[in-house]
């Protein structure tokens, strides 16, 4: 889980151009000043790049938090 | 390293770095030209527009955007709003797709309530092209539509009229029989591109149904990368040269070891035919005018053994310029676009060995450099790329060629003579040079987008804005055209004036380096002076802005009689009393009576 979590801080990391990010189980989008609904698609796919994954439909609006994110990374593992 | 924007694209690098790529760029230093695109979107268009910026800020472009809130694009076409009147667009894109196609036959229809159904839905488009052009004026970017998500009829959807399948062909068909017919409007066809992708993977529902984008993110860039090169294009920004490796690049093997005859080439061997494959593509191009140099590590007498390969597409005589020796290739490439008068911006260069590539990718920023990996790849890697998007075939394009060849007889005939005057005399050159007409509107503006050497203030003009400039009096504009006993060399210089009470302010002098040392730029000149006497113009001003390209003619307005009243940090500006000045030109005849 932790190594997930170290992929996914480097995965926002660069897409918001910003090194000061620590993800933690409870971020969410208004945690992060530029995470909007519209980006929002691209970060899933970058997402979905480092891991190699598709999300699915239920999967994309069920999630409520990096934590639900990390965990269904997990279970695709 | 490989260049990002090198097909094929890392789609999740691109979407992932696009903030750092863009904040990169933006800060290079490079001097890109303002573009203000206005998309009219029937989805979501921000992911498109953010991936778009960053192949543009690479082409030397620098975009802004009006996007037109989500799938109001044909309100926002037909009755413009406040805000996109305003942004006053340079070009337009319409992002539609086969998500907003609102009509389709039913399958009960007759076939002529099919067919008028098809049309209904095309003229729907075509009055908002109608609109845009009244409107603005300016290039238009439509997508044809991409293959739909289903075919109800199986197989018979393609050719029964109602079928979705035929449907979009139908429609694509009529948007391409509109844009033949049309001079700025062009098609983004993203029913090729889609195919290329995978049309399942890039009609990703999911993205459809949770954000309304019409294709899946990892095919954005993809998109992006096509629309990119459509208005690079219009820009003037294509490449303009192929320089070829030989040894397996153009045939397989090293000619210099195996000897000519035994080279890989030919349609005996599937490993001949590969290359035969790649050096007809290769010969197509020159019905572009795209040019064609060799620049290989081989003695000349093997290079041209091998070019002579009785089983070869290309010959010697193809090519402009061959460079077989044993020199770094980009000291090759250097001397190359010297010869031709051209930036090593402008080349392409396509070389299997991967060293060979790093080199010159390393020492000549611009060139590209497409990553040749496997001769059976060759012509998609080199096509996917679009170096030489077609956006008007002018006869020009047609003839460059034939131009530059031209102009390496006037090198050999000049040798030949002792004074350089009786040399121009020999020529026997006629310009033909006046304000600006029809139907030379569309060269002029592309002239002026492509003109970085001899240019004194690298001011860039739209199609709309010379138009404009040709219908008003307080400017003087001067087109000139060359010809010579070798050829035409069509129209080659651009200068343009504004009128200041007695005084004409110089706001362009532009020529192509292909004319330099030809005294066309007198000749331009005496017509600038004639054409200000006649609106009583007693004083000429002439600025000199200079760029990393121009040095060129960093003295020109000197060499012209100009005296110099200030230089500001090497921006330099000039003056010229009209009274008493005497005309330079002597070996070019000049027409200049209006047609």
């Amino acid at each position: 889980m932790d190594e997930i979590f170290e992929r996914l801080n480097t995965v926002f990391r660069d897409f918001f151009d910003d090194e000061d990010i620590e993800l933690d189980e409870e971020t969410t989008a208004d945690d992060i000043d530029d995470w909007d609904s519209l980006n929002h698609i691209t970060l899933m796919a970058a997402v979905e790049d480092e891991f190699g994954i598709r999300f699915t439909m239920g999967e994309v609006s069920g999630m409520k938090n990096v934590g639900e994110m990390a965990q269904i990374i997990k279970d695709r593992a | 390293m490989k260049d990002i924007f090198t097909y094929p694209f890392d789609s999740g690098f691109l979407l992932k770095k696009q903030k750092s790529l863009r904040k990169e760029m933006k800060n290079d230093g490079v001097k890109r030209i303002p573009v203000k695109i206005a998309v009219l979107a029937g989805s979501t268009a921000n992911a498109v527009c953010d991936q778009l910026e960053l192949f543009l800020l690479n082409y030397g472009l620098e975009p802004s955007f009006y996007i037109s809130e989500y799938g109001q694009y044909w309100q926002d076409a037909m009755f413009p709003p406040h805000e996109l009147t305003e942004f006053s667009p340079d070009l337009i894109y319409i992002h539609t797709t086969n998500r907003n196609i609102n009509s389709f036959p039913a399958v009960t229809d007759s076939r002529e309530d099919a067919f008028a159904a098809i049309d209904g839905e095309f003229q729907r488009y075509r009055q908002m092209w109608e609109s845009l052009k009244e409107k603005f004026g300016c290039p238009i970017i439509q997508n044809n539509f991409e293959q739909p998500p289903f075919r109800l009829l199986g197989n018979s959807d393609c050719s029964d009229i109602h079928g979705r399948v035929r449907t979009v062909n139908e429609l694509n068909l009529k948007f391409a029989e509109y844009a033949e017919n049309e001079q700025k409007f062009y098609i983004n066809d993203i029913n090729y591109v889609s195919a290329c992708y995978g049309l399942d993977a890039w009609a990703d529902n999911l993205s459809w149904q949770m954000y309304k984008y019409a294709l899946a993110l990892p095919a954005v860039p993809y998109l992006a990368a096509n629309l990119a090169a459509i208005i690079k294009a219009i820009y003037g920004k294509n490449k303009k040269v192929i320089t070829l490796d030989l040894d397996n690049t153009l045939w397989g093997g090293v000619v210099g070891d195996d000897g000519a005859d035994k080279i890989k080439i030919g349609m005996d061997l599937p490993s001949g035919q590969v290359y035969s494959e790649f050096q007809e593509y290769i010969k197509l191009h020159k019905d572009l005018g795209v040019l064609l140099t060799v620049c290989s590590k081989n003695d000349y007498e093997n290079a041209e053994a091998g070019l002579n390969h009785p089983d070869g597409t290309l010959k010697p005589d193809d090519f402009t310029v061959i460079k077989a020796n044993w020199e770094n290739k980009d000291r090759n490439i250097l001397e190359t676009a010297e010869e031709l008068s051209l930036l090593p911006e402008s080349f392409v260069f396509a070389d299997d060995n991967p060293a060979e590539r790093e080199i010159v990718r390393e020492q000549l920023k611009g060139t590209a450099v497409p990553e040749m990996d496997g001769a059976e790849n060759y012509v998609r890697i080199m096509d996917r790329n679009r170096y030489f998007e077609v956006v008007s075939l002018s006869e020009d394009d047609r003839r460059r060629t034939e131009m530059y060849k031209a102009n390496a007889q006037r090198a050999s005939l000049q040798k030949s003579f002792s004074d350089y005057g009786e040399y121009l005399d020999s020529l026997d050159m006629s310009a033909e040079i006046k304000s600006f007409a029809p139907p030379y509107l569309q060269r002029i503006a592309q002239l002026t987008n492509k003109s970085n050497q001899f240019n004194v203030t690298t001011r860039r003009y739209t199609d709309a804005e010379i138009e404009k400039l040709a219908s008003d009096d307080s400017y003087i504009t001067l087109y000139g055209r060359l010809s010579d006993k070798f050829g035409d060399n069509g129209v080659v210089s651009v200068v343009i004036g504004h009128k200041d009470n007695d005084t004409l302010h110089i706001d362009l002098w532009i020529m192509s380096c292909r004319v330099l040392k030809r005294e066309m730029e007198f000749a331009m000149l005496d017509n600038v002076v004639s054409e200000a006497k006649k609106c009583g113009i007693t004083k000429i001003k002439g600025y000199y802005y200079p760029t990393a390209k121009n040095a060129m003619v960093k003295e020109l307005f000197g060499s012209f009689g100009f005296r110099k009243i200030s230089d500001d940090n090497g921006n330099t500006v000039w003056e010229l009393e009209t009274a008493g000045f005497e005309p330079y030109t002597k070996h070019i005849r000049i027409n200049t009576e209006e047609n």
